[in-house]
This record gives C-alpha cells, structure tokens and sequence, in this order.
C-alpha cells in the first residue's frame, strides 16, 4: 500500500487504542490499491460515528454526511457520474438502526455502490450504546442489564434485500478482509462487507472481552471459514460467527438501475 | 423570436423550468400536492439525458441531490409539508457545506397530515427556521404558473451562484392550476464558480465574494466535504473562532447581495393609504381587490413578496410608501405579519387578516374585511 493514500497532515486519528477501524482502514485502502483504480475517480462516503471519520484521513475525495444518510449521498453521486467508485464507510449503527432504510432500499435497486460496514457491536463515539448489531444479552450503556433486543444478521438481511455481492470479514483475518473488500469493490452492483472490528474501550471493556489484543486474537476462536463451516451442522455452529463470501451474483442489467437508455 | 404559449400546470412549469434552467439529475418521494413534478421528471429526464430516481422516502431524497450536486449536476427535488419536515436535516447540511440545490416545497394544510389537498401558507416560517442552527435560506415565492417557470429557473441559478439551498414555496394551488405561459425565452443560465488550479486548493477559501470554489467530485481535487465546522481546507475543527467566522460568511455571502437577490413586485404604494402585503397565491387575491379599491377611489396598494428570505427590513419599510395602514393577508395564523410588525414596530397599523379553513381568501373578501374593520 502506497503511503499517499492517507493524509498524513490529518494524523493522528482520534480512535482508541486498539480500536478495530485502523485495520478495516488500512484493508480497505490496501483493496483500492490493489484494484489500480485511478485515485480521482474514487469517493469515499461516511455518515457519523467513530467509522465514519475514516474517509477524512485519506487523500480521495470525501464526504462526511449525517448520521445514516451516507447511502443516498453515494446514490447521488453514482448516478450523476457512473464514472466514480463510490465506497461507503459507515458504522453497524448509522448503517442498520438510523440509515438502516437506505441500506435495503440501495441494495434492492443494485445502485453499485460498495459498503463497508465497520462493525464493533456498538455506538463508540456517543460512548458504547447498544446497536441493532449488538448481540442478545449485552451489557451497553442504553442496556446495563444486557440487551433483550434481538440483532440483525447483516449479511442475511442485505442478501435478502437484493445485495448482489455481500460477504463478512474479521480484523484478524486481515489478507481474507483485504480480499474481500477487493471483490465487494470490483463487482458491479450493490456489494456489502461487514467488516467486523472491535471496541475494546466500551464494548469490550462492559463485556470482559479481554485487552485489545485479546479480542483481536479471539476472533480465530469464534470466526470460522465458511468453506469449513459448509461442512458442519448447525449444533456445531453455536456461538461461531461464519465469514467468508455469501453472495456474489452477476447483475442483470434490466434490473440493476442502469441508467435508461435515451427515450425520443 | 416566435412564441410559444402553452397550457401548463404549475407543478408541470416547475419540472420543465427546472429542466430550461439545467438541472439533469431529480430525485423524490410522492407527495400531494407536488407528485406531478415527480411524474414528469420520470417521463422528461431520460429524454434530455438526465437522471430520475424515486427514493424511499424524502430524506433520502434530499441526500440524493446533495450528493449529484456535489458531483457536479444542477438538482431539484420537490415535496410538501410533511415531506419537507423530513428534509430539515439535509437542508442544514446542505447549507453547511454550501451545495447548490433547490427543493419545491408546495403548502398544503398542516399540521401533520392535515388536509392534504387544501391550500394554505403555513409552512412559511419552516422555510426559514425548519432546520437547527443559525443558517441562511433564499425562499422564492411564485404567485401564477408562468412565474413558477420563471423562477425554477432563477432558483437554479441562484442556488449554483451563491452555493445555498434554494427553496421555491408554491401552494396546492398554484401547483394545481392550468394557466398558459410562454415558455419560448431562452433562460440565461448560471454555472457555478469551479476552481482551476490545484496548487494550494482550499475549497472553502474565499474571495470578496464570501463564496468559495469548490471542485466537483471527481475531478482530482481530493475535496473533502464535512457538516462539522470545517476550515478553509474543508476539514473539521472545533476552534470558535473559525466556527464565527463560517456562520458570518454564510450570512455574508447572501446579504452582501440583497440587491441580486431580493425582488419584490409593488403596485401603486406611492400614494397609497391602505397597502396590502402578501405572497403566493394570496396575493392575486389583494391585485384584484387593488384594482376594485382604487376603482372606488381608494389609494390602495401591493407589495408582493417574490423573495420571501433573506428578508431585508430596511429594503421593506422603503419599498412599503407612507401607507398609514398595513393589511397582511394569509393563509395561516399570522406569520409573515411577524415580519412585518418587526419592521414597522408601531409606527404604522398594521392588520393582519388570517383564513384558517384550507380555502383561499377572495377578492371580495378583502374588500369586505376593509370595510368591516374600518380601514
């Protein structure tokens, strides 16, 4: 990865220590850098949050909106010019609780857009609040007895919505997340990773998770591949989360939101 | 140049002056009593090569336009009441990082639901205070179908002159009505001011103009666009000096042109006793009861508020003549009657006349009121 994808002026980042999104970060950039893509033609597009703050310290252009609405800004700017990449970096919050219709809505039309979903189980920047990602019985600040709320599977829940490509990654599993996101960039047509990272300074602290390094290593433990986990039952499957590609369709044209053809 | 009168519906001169004016990029939620605009932008907008998007509500129907106009399109979208109540928080991200568009907003009765397919001017003052925080707003008020034309067009221009959100405030009305209008004058179009050097870009660095020069996406710039309080270089900063200096430029950049923005239409105010003031639909209601007063020889006048914001009160009171009494008839409880008691305080009478039943106020009805009240 070529430094000068990062604005080294807007260093350092005001994440935590050992917070997850400097590795979700660093994929993604190491993706796009991959892909060769011509570094003006790329726009990144956050909503609010500690995710959200990412695209800031990169030197494309970017575009911090409001909380959730990433999505339809990234629509906007893909149909007036179908020429840019345009990459959304948002938070399991602002994309599945307050920008969680615009989330559905994109992947159903097949806007090709790509959304990277830094996922830490919770609000980090209003201080470790509950998310529609945070799993049952959770200790949060909004549910100090743990969570009762039920959470989405994020992967199901775009596949359901007409997602064309979806996978899930984990920060430890960093070469797996890079290739990932390089493919979510490349296909065209709404693709979505949830990039799992961490919180070690709420969520992880509340729910005796360890250190940040520890956290980082346990994802070996409960992460497994979904080539393996094809291979065994769901009783084997308890309290693991699957990562791997589980959607990767080639996009119809006649129903993907290409833009019509000249009407006389 | 030849003459081309057509019938046209009002929403149906907003979609087609807004396409006159540029804008190639529309996306929207159905609404009554705006969905026409939405309609005929499906049908219009593949045929001059632009782009139609229905969105799933109109949040993000105002995000949308946001982001094509930050990619460089002239952009419109169009809604009423309730669905502007969902825009208010794009609204003031569009103010912050100063992208040009422009929102139709058609009254109908409110609050809520309230009467979907009945007139009124309640949404006046959200135009102006919809959003949180000190911002500034230029609000263009058309009163007939061949102005809503006329000033979709001037709205887009004004919108990519001065980088602001641009609000037209029709009503159920005038969306509705048919009236014929002469569409065959090419618009002289605005672009907007585009950087041409990247060494040293600052996108939000200004001239003596207050409006920066910010690079559509895409075009190598590396911009980087925040609804935090940002410096010149776009990035976001917490220090309260450049937090005052950003929302005094977003002031300045419209009230240092009051005089390209603001137009009023005044009718007979010079020797006026009795002058009425009003906007929209209402106010062809006060031309007509004008003429019947003066036909009785009574020194009536109009001011007509074609910009209702930024609103100039020096600019008022000079444009208002010596009338002893004020009439502000609307379509509401009495909002832009604020307006105008700030600007007079108590040196003139000032009246207001509200109709609060989702009809329109007559001609005769003005008549009436000034009888009865001994105006």
């Amino acid at each position: 990865m070529k430094l000068d994808a990062l604005r080294s002026e807007r260093l350092p980042n005001i994440w935590c220590p050992g917070c997850g999104n400097g590795i979700v970060l660093r994929a993604l950039l190491e993706a796009i850098d991959q892909l060769k893509l011509d570094p003006d033609k790329v726009v990144l597009v956050s909503g609010i949050g500690c995710s959200s703050r990412a695209p800031a310290y990169t030197a494309f252009d970017n575009v911090h909106t409001l909380h959730g609405r990433a999505i339809p800004v990234a629509t906007g700017i893909k149909l007036a010019n179908p020429d840019l990449t345009v990459i959304v970096v948002t938070g399991d919050g602002d994309s599945s609780a307050i920008g969680g219709n615009h989330l559905i809505h994109a992947a159903r039309r097949d806007v090709d857009i790509t959304v990277i979903v830094f996922n830490n189980f919770n609000y980090g920047m209003t201080g470790g609040q509950g998310s529609p990602l945070t799993p049952v019985s959770s200790i949060t600040t909004t549910a100090p007895n743990g969570t009762l709320d039920r959470p989405f599977d994020l992967v199901n829940l775009a596949a359901g919505a007409g997602a064309t490509y979806v996978a899930r990654s984990g920060i430890y599993f960093t070469k797996h997340m890079v290739d990932h996101i390089r493919k979510a960039i490349a296909h065209h047509g709404f693709s979505l990773v949830d990039a799992v990272a961490q919180c070690p300074t709420y969520f992880g602290r509340f729910n005796k998770k360890g250190s940040a390094g520890q956290m980082l290593v346990s994802q070996k433990d409960w992460m497994v591949l979904k080539s393996v986990a094809d291979k065994k039952t769901p009783e084997e499957l308890v309290g693991k989360t699957v990562i791997g590609e589980f959607v990767n369709i080639e996009r119809n044209p006649a129903q993907s939101g290409e833009a019509p053809k000249e009407q006389a | 140049m030849s003459e081309r009168v057509v019938l046209m519906q009002g929403n149906e001169a907003v979609a087609e002056g807004a396409l006159a004016a540029g804008v190639r990029f529309f996306a929207g939620y159905p609404i009554t009593p705006s969905s026409e605009i939405a309609e005929v932008m499906a049908r219009r907008m593949p045929q001059v090569g632009g782009t139609f998007i229905q969105m799933e509500d109109e949040i993000s129907s105002i995000m949308a336009i946001i982001g094509a106009s930050l990619a460089g399109k002239k952009v419109l979208t169009a809604t009423s009441g309730p669905g502007f109540s969902l825009m208010q928080e794009g609204l003031g991200y569009a103010c912050m990082i100063e992208a040009p568009i422009v929102i139709l907003e058609s009254m109908r009765y409110g609050p809520s639901t309230g009467m979907p397919t009945k007139v009124s001017q309640m949404d006046l003052m959200q135009t102006r205070w919809g959003t949180h925080g000190d911002h500034w707003i230029i609000v263009l008020s058309p009163s007939s179908v061949e102005e809503s034309y006329q000033l979709t067009i001037r709205a887009v221009n004004l919108a990519e002159k001065y980088r602001n959100p641009v609000i037209l405030l029709s009503d159920e009305t005038i969306s509705h009505l048919r009236e014929p209008i002469d569409t065959s004058t090419t618009p002289t179009l605005v672009e907007r001011k585009l950087p041409v050097d990247k060494t040293g870009y600052l996108p939000y660095k200004t001239d003596a103009s207050l409006i920066p020069t910010i690079a559509n996406l895409g075009t190598g710039y590396r911009t980087s666009f925040t609804g935090l309080v940002h410096n010149e270089s776009g990035f976001q900063t917490a220090n309260g000096h450049v937090a005052e200096a950003l929302i005094e430029r977003l002031r300045d950049k419209l009230f240092n042109n009051l005089d390209d923005i603001i137009q009023y239409e005044s009718d007979r105010v010079e020797d006026a006793d009795i002058v009425f003031m009003s906007f929209g639909i209402t106010a062809r209601a006060v031309s007509e009861a004008v003429e019947s007063l003066r036909s009785q020889g009574r020194k009536a006048g109009s001011l007509r508020f074609i910009t209702l914001f930024p609103f100039d009160d020096d600019r008022v009171r000079s444009a208002a003549g010596h009338a002893r009494t004020v009439v502000v008839p609307e379509l509401n409880s009495g909002q832009l009657v604020l307006l105008i008691k700030r600007v007079f305080g108590d040196s003139r009478q000032i009246v207001p006349m509200n109709k609060i039943n989702g009809d329109l106020i007559s001609p005769q009805e003005i008549l009436s009121f000034v009888k009865e009240e001994n105006l």
